[in-house]
C-alpha cells in the first residue's frame, strides 16, 4: 500500500463511469456508442476500456443502455445532483 | 485496480497527420443525428449515392440519440381533430410570427408519416402491450398514446429509446456509407469562392487525424444549433445539457465561411440548462413536457392549483389535458418560458410569486402519489423512461435509490421545467433560435446545398428534425439527380487542410476549454441581455482581435484534441455571427428575447420582418425578407411536392 502513492497529473471532477473488470467482456461496445468518445480500448484485449475524457461524458447513460453484460458499467450521477425526495405520508395533505 | 497516468497512455489508434482520401458521392450528409439519418434514408430511397459524416457515433448520436418522450405536432396522425394548417399557423402567431412557416408546416404535415416509416424499422410508436388500455389518453383502436390535448391529440408519447438504433440499422441496409468519427471542417464550393455552388466539404478523422475530402453533387447541413457561447463549464461541460456538449454549431460555422444566409440569430434566451448549473433534464419535480401534468403540493402537502388561460381553477386532472371553455385547442401548457397567446394557452400551475403571496411553502414537490395510475406511470416509466437522457440516469438511478412514484414526494427547484436561475447576461440558443434561411425545397441561398433539424432557423425537436431531414433528403436528391458533375478547387482543399494541421503539437499553448471560456466572458459582458451598438462592437473587436492573439495557439496533442480545438474555433466564429446578427437588428423585440438599450422602443412595426445576414467577399452582407415570406402554406408546400403526393418518396 505505501508503495502505490502517486500524483496523478490530471484528474476530472467526477466519475461518471465505473466498470466492473469481473463482468466486463472487453467487447468495446461502449466505445463505439459513445458519442463523445470519451472512452479508449485498453490496450490489453479483453480488458475494460478506459474512460480518457470523463469530463466531457454527456450523461447519457447510451454506454450502459447497450451493454451486452449487465452490470458491467455503470453511470454515477454527480452526488450534487441528488434529488431530495420524502414519503407524502409524513405530510398533512 | 492499476494506476494509470492519463497523460502517459500511448495513443490507442493508429496517427495519420496529413494523410488524405478523397470520396465521391451524389449526396453529402453532414451529421447524423436524427436530422442526417432520415435525410440519408430519404436520398438513398431515390436510388442516389449518399455519404454521412458523423463525428461522434451514429446509432447514439445528437440530441435524440439516447432518447425522445414525445413526438410533437403530429397533425395528420388518424386521431388528430386539428389540420397542419390550423397547428403551423398557431405555432406561428404564438411566437409573433418569428417561426419557421416552412419548416414547421413540414413538420405538421408529414411527421407522422416518419412516425410510420419508423415502426416499420423497428422503432416503438404505439402501446402493443396494452400497458395503458383503458387510459384516457390512450386510442383503443390505434394504440396511438397521446400527450398535453387530450381532446385534440396532435402530440404523441413514444419509445424514443428505440429510434436511433433502428435509424442506424436502416441507413446501413439501404447501403449509406457511415462515415462516424469523422468531423465536417469546412464546406467546398466551386472555384472555392465564398457564396458559389457547394460542391462537397472537408472532414477529419478525429481518431485517426486523418484528412478527408468529398465530392458532392448535393451536400445537406444537419448539424447542431449553435452552444457553448455564453455558458461553458470546463469541468463538467456534458452534465445536465439538454444537447449533449459536443453538438456546437459545427455547421453554422462552416456555412456562415461560406456565405450561407442566416435569420434570427440575434436571438438569445436566458439559460435554461447549463454544465454542473442545473439539475439534470426532467429528473426533479416540475409539471413540463415530459412531467407534463403532473400535481404539485406545497412543503407542508398543500395542493397547488392548477388553472386554465382565465384564472378558472381545474377541478380535476383531466381538465389539466383540455382546452379551456371555448377553446379550440392548446399548443403547450406548464411551464413554458415563452409567451403564449391568449389563444393558445394551456393550463398551467399558479406562478410561484402568487404562490408565495398566498401563503404557499416552500419546497414545492411534484405529487406522483395522487395522479391516476395510468398518469403517474406514463410519467414515471414512459416518459421519463423514453426521453433524451432521463432513462439510465433518472428513471433507473432513482429507482434503485428506491424512489417509489406511489408513495414518495420529488422536490422541485425552480419554476416551470427549469432547475436552476440563471443571470439575464447568461444566454443560450433555447426554444426557436435563428438559424439558416431555407426556401420550400429546404435549400438554403448556395446551390447544392440544403439544410435541415437544428440547422433550419426555428427549429425544435425529434419530429421536426426527422420531417424536415427526409424532406430535405428527398428535395436534395432530386437535385443531384438532374445537376452536372461537380469540380473541387483544389487550392481550397490544400488550404483547409494546413489550417487544420497548424493546430498540432504547438509549443506556445492554450488549451480549448480556455479559449472557450475566453469567448462566454466576451459575450456575457458584451453580448447579454441588454445590447447596445457600444457593447456589441467592443465584444466584437475582442473577438477578432482573438483571431491574431490565441488562434494561433490553440493547441491540439492528438485527433480528440484536434476536434475539440476545431469545435471552438467554430464557436468564435458562431460568436462573431450573432453579435453582428445583433448590430443589424436595430430595435428591441419582445419575442426575439432581444434588447437594444439604443433602440429601447418594443416592436416598432417597421422591424416586424426576418433581418438576414451572410458573409459576401469576406463582409458581412445585411438583408431583410417578408415576416410571411414563405406564402400560402398548403399551396406552397402541394405545389413542391407533387411527387410526394403522389406516393413517391
Amino acid at each position: 500500500m505505501k508503495e502505490n502513492v502517486y500524483v496523478i497529473l490530471k484528474q476530472s471532477i467526477s466519475e461518471p463511469i465505473s466498470i466492473n473488470p469481473d463482468l466486463c467482456i472487453g467487447c468495446n461496445k461502449c466505445i463505439e456508442v459513445c458519442q463523445v468518445d470519451i472512452f479508449i480500448p485498453n490496450p490489453e484485449k479483453k480488458n475494460p476500456p478506459i474512460v480518457v475524457y470523463p469530463e466531457e461524458c454527456w450523461y447519457c447513460g447510451s454506454c450502459v443502455d447497450d451493454c451486452p453484460k449487465q452490470g458491467a458499467i455503470k453511470l454515477n450521477p454527480l452526488l450534487m445532483n441528488l434529488v431530495h425526495w420524502k414519503k407524502k405520508n409524513g405530510n398533512k395533505e | 485496480m492499476k494506476e494509470v497516468f492519463f497523460n502517459k497512455i500511448k495513443w490507442p489508434y493508429p496517427i495519420k497527420w496529413n494523410e488524405e482520401k478523397e470520396f465521391t458521392t451524389d449526396i453529402l450528409i453532414l451529421g447524423g443525428g436524427i436530422a442526417g439519418c432520415w435525410a440519408a434514408i430519404a436520398a438513398a430511397k431515390k436510388g442516389v449515392n449518399v455519404i454521412l459524416l458523423e463525428k461522434g457515433a451514429t446509432i447514439r448520436s445528437g440530441a435524440g440519440g439516447s432518447g425522445c418522450d414525445h413526438w410533437e405536432s403530429a397533425a395528420t396522425n388518424p386521431c388528430s381533430r386539428i389540420s397542419p394548417e390550423e397547428l403551423t399557423i398557431a405555432m406561428i402567431k404564438d411566437h409573433d410570427y418569428y417561426n419557421n412557416g416552412i419548416s414547421h408546416y413540414i413538420e405538421c404535415r408529414e411527421g407522422y408519416d416518419r412516425l410510420l416509416d419508423l415502426e416499420k424499422m423497428g422503432g416503438k410508436i404505439r402501446d402493443t402491450e396494452d400497458d395503458f388500455k383503458g387510459a384516457e389518453f390512450r386510442d383503443e383502436k390505434t394504440k396511438l398514446l397521446f400527450a398535453y390535448d387530450y381532446e385534440n391529440k396532435f402530440t404523441l408519447r413514444v419509445w424514443g429509446t428505440t429510434f436511433k438504433p433502428a435509424l442506424y440499422k436502416e441507413c446501413k441496409r439501404r447501403g449509406i456509407q457511415i462515415f462516424d468519427r469523422t468531423m465536417a471542417t469546412s464546406l467546398l464550393t466551386e472555384n472555392g469562392k465564398q457564396g458559389g455552388k457547394v460542391v462537397g466539404a472537408t472532414g477529419i478523422n478525429t481518431r485517426t487525424g486523418e484528412f478527408y475530402f468529398f465530392k458532392a453533387k448535393a451536400t445537406i447541413l444537419c448539424m447542431a444549433r449553435p452552444a457553448r457561447i455564453w455558458l461553458f463549464s470546463p469541468g463538467l461541460p456534458g452534465i445536465s445539457e439538454f444537447r449533449p456538449p459536443q453538438c456546437v454549431g459545427d455547421g453554422h460555422a462552416i456555412g456562415w465561411k461560406a456565405g450561407v444566409e442566416f435569420t434570427m440569430m440575434e436571438k438569445s434566451v436566458r439559460g435554461q440548462w447549463s454544465g454542473e448549473r442545473s439539475f439534470p433534464p426532467y429528473g426533479t419535480g416540475n409539471t413540463h413536457n415530459t412531467w407534463y401534468a403532473c400535481s404539485m403540493v406545497d412543503a407542508n402537502g398543500k395542493k397547488i392549483p392548477w388553472i386554465d388561460r382565465d384564472g378558472n381553477i381545474l377541478k380535476n386532472v383531466s381538465q389539466r389535458y383540455r382546452p379551456a371553455p371555448g377553446q379550440k385547442f392548446f399548443l403547450k401548457g406548464g411551464g413554458e418560458s415563452d409567451f403564449h397567446l391568449y389563444d393558445y394557452q394551456g393550463p398551467d400551475i399558479l406562478p410561484i410569486d402568487v404562490l408565495l403571496e398566498k401563503s404557499y411553502k416552500l419546497p414545492f414537490y411534484a405529487d406522483l402519489p395522487s395522479m391516476p395510475e395510468h398518469e403517474r406511470k406514463a410519467i414515471w416509466g414512459l416518459m421519463v423512461g423514453q426521453e433524451g437522457k432521463s432513462k439510465i440516469p433518472i428513471l433507473e438511478e432513482y429507482n434503485l435509490k428506491r424512489f417509489d412514484p406511489k408513495k414518495d414526494l420529488i422536490q422541485s427547484y425552480g419554476e416551470g421545467w427549469m432547475s436552476s436561475s440563471f443571470l439575464p447576461r447568461e444566454r443560450q440558443l433555447f426554444g426557436l433560435p435563428g438559424g439558416i434561411l431555407n426556401d420550400w425545397e429546404l435549400k438554403t441561398n448556395l446551390e447544392g446545398l440544403y439544410a435541415a433539424g437544428d440547422q433550419l432557423f426555428a427549429s425544435d425537436c425529434n419530429g421536426h428534425a426527422a420531417a424536415t431531414g427526409y424532406y430535405a433528403g428527398r428535395h436534395a436528391a432530386s437535385y443531384a439527380m438532374n445537376s452536372s458533375e461537380p469540380i473541387l478547387f483544389y487550392q481550397q482543399i490544400e488550404s483547409e487542410k494546413n489550417r487544420i494541421y497548424s493546430l498540432v503539437n504547438r509549443s506556445d499553448v492554450i488549451g480549448w476549454k480556455e479559449f472557450n471560456m475566453h469567448i462566454t466572458r466576451i459575450m456575457q459582458n458584451y453580448c447579454g441581455e441588454i445590447k447596445s451598438k457600444e457593447l456589441l462592437n467592443i465584444g466584437l473587436k475582442m473577438l477578432e482581435d482573438m483571431e491574431n492573439n490565441e488562434v494561433p495557439k490553440l493547441c491540439a496533442r492528438n485527433p480528440h484534441e484536434l476536434m475539440r480545438s476545431l469545435e471552438v474555433l467554430n464557436i468564435h466564429t458562431n460568436a462573431q455571427l450573432i453579435i453582428h446578427s445583433c448590430l443589424a437588428r436595430k430595435a428591441s423585440s419582445k419575442h426575439l428575447h432581444f434588447i437594444r438599450s439604443d433602440y429601447p422602443e418594443m416592436d416598432p412595426p417597421n422591424w416586424h420582418k426576418f433581418i438576414t445576414i451572410k458573409l459576401q467577399n469576406n463582409k458581412v452582407k445585411i438583408g431583410e425578407i417578408p415576416i410571411d415570406y414563405y406564402g400560402p402554406l398548403k399551396d406552397n408546400y402541394e405545389f413542391y411536392n407533387r411527387d410526394y403526393l403522389k406516393g413517391e418518396n
